[in-house]
């Protein structure tokens, strides 16, 4: 894949809420909160979104927010205020009315398909760079065709903001494509503790994911110092912060579990979390 | 008769209470004075931390209250051993935790009425102090309550607190 198609192709996943899977690319799209735990009443919170090589350094592309959403602690959705695109990076701010804690997210998924046709050529749906249409997939994707593959797959981009005392109830998974359930609260993260994350496919424990943990500021060392864990069978993971601040968790999943006409399922979860210093 | 023994029975329990409110923790902080361009009184925290690190008593909060719309709880997060361990689900301001910044010098804070009904056990007195354009500091002395004899504990800070002082009388 040449890196101009790359680039498209996790553009494409960033900003539509469908999406063809996530390639194994350097580059990784994320949102960055300015901080994640606040004490004022009425606070506001300002966020950067972009996708990058070096985690957290925005010099490549700007996220469109077209799919960002935001879950407040009453269930209700929050609205992105003074967004803007800039050249490398995308910026909103968010106003934490409640007390309690806000999921900042972008989630999509949806079938994809490859076949061959009669004369030995791949085809693909949805096309390459083309913005799938589920009500298509029927009409489009001949379901006798040869070396047919059909995948579920699912991303989910997330990062979590709290005013006051943590809560629970923005969340709750919603039992559809690969999702974390905290165990512990992500804005309870301290250097030298150890917190524990399950994950989910649709709604059941995701055994066996790969998930990769990397601290902010890679630019400023010579390795990435990445923690690389497996989830269990309870598809949970511990992880133990070495120092503060802020990291990238990715994780990947997939099965074949699917539902028909699907094959196969794949899940991909990042999400940026804070870690403090007691 | 009657009037008798109930005469008797609140004077022992007077007694017994007058017995318990005898026994006093009193901190003494100093704020240091710094040679900064630009100063602002640190905010502090004090508390009382049981053996699991939960708040066995709050003490004390100094931020502050002038600004208008609540604006300086906007740093109270910034005692981020304070918030965790239990500041985050207080509302603040509270009636008798909550009270102004203390400049340079040394303060002195009995909490007699908060550790009144502290059950015996072993404790850290925590003082956490954060400054606007500075740093953070927390220090922590441990004791034994109830103190048996009267007793001192000295800690000396390093930044932005200077010694801070634990007196406890049986």
């Amino acid at each position: 894949m040449t890196m101009s198609k790359r680039v498209m192709a996790l553009g494409f996943a960033a900003i539509t809420t469908m999406s063809v899977s996530l390639p194994t690319a350097a580059h990784r799209a994320w949102i960055l909160p300015v901080s994640t735990v606040l004490s004022s009443e009425d606070s506001w919170v300002s966020f950067d979104a972009a996708i990058s090589n070096d985690i957290f350094h925005p010099d490549y592309h700007a996220m469109g927010l077209d799919g960002v959403q935001v879950l407040g602690p009453d269930g209700q959705s929050v609205p992105l205020q003074n967004a803007s695109k800039g050249k490398h990076r995308s910026t909103f701010d968010l106003n934490l009315k409640a007390r309690g804690t806000y999921k900042i997210y972008s989630a999509g998924g949806g079938l994809t398909a490859r076949w061959e046709t009669e004369e030995g050529e791949r085809r693909f749906w949805p096309g390459r760079g083309e913005r799938p249409d589920p009500e298509k997939f029927k009409t489009e994707v001949p379901m006798d065709a040869k070396s047919l593959r059909i995948s579920q797959s699912s991303r989910r981009l997330e990062t979590f903001v709290t005013a006051g005392g943590p809560t629970d109830s923005a969340l709750k998974p919603t039992g559809s494509g690969l999702e974390l359930q905290p165990v512990t609260h992500p804005n309870d993260l301290y250097a030298g503790e150890t917190a524990t994350f399950r994950f989910l496919i649709d709604g059941e424990p995701a055994v066996g994911a790969e998930v990769s943990v990397i601290p902010g500021g890679s630019r400023y060392r010579n390795s990435q110092e990445e923690i690389k864990l497996t989830t269990d069978a309870k598809g949970n993971i511990a992880v133990t912060w070495p120092q503060a601040g802020m990291y990238f968790l990715e994780a990947e999943y997939s099965d074949d579990k699917a539902k028909a006409p699907a094959t196969s399922r794949r899940g991909s979860y990042t999400a940026t979390f804070e870690v403090l210093s007691l | 008769m009657f009037k008798g023994v109930g005469l008797s029975l609140s004077l022992t329990g007077l007694l017994v209470s007058s017995g318990v409110s005898a026994q006093s923790l009193t901190v003494e902080m100093e704020v240091p004075r710094l040679d900064v361009a630009e100063y602002h009184r640190p905010y502090v925290a004090m508390w009382l931390a049981a053996p699991d690190n939960s708040v066995a008593a709050q003490l004390a909060v100094l931020y502050d209250l002038e600004l208008k719309d609540e604006e300086g709880e906007k740093w109270l997060k910034d005692m981020r051993q304070w918030w965790r361990r239990g500041g985050r689900s207080l509302d603040m301001p509270i009636d008798g935790l909550s009270g102004a910044t203390r400049g340079p010098g040394k303060h002195r804070f009995q909490f007699d009425d908060r550790v009144s009904d502290l059950p015996a056990g072993d404790y850290r007195l925590m003082v956490e102090a954060a400054r606007e354009v500075g740093g953070r500091e927390l220090i922590a002395i441990p004791f034994q309550w109830p103190p048996t004899a009267p007793a001192s504990h000295a800690q000396q800070g390093n930044d932005e607190l200077g010694a801070v002082v634990l007196e406890l009388r049986p």
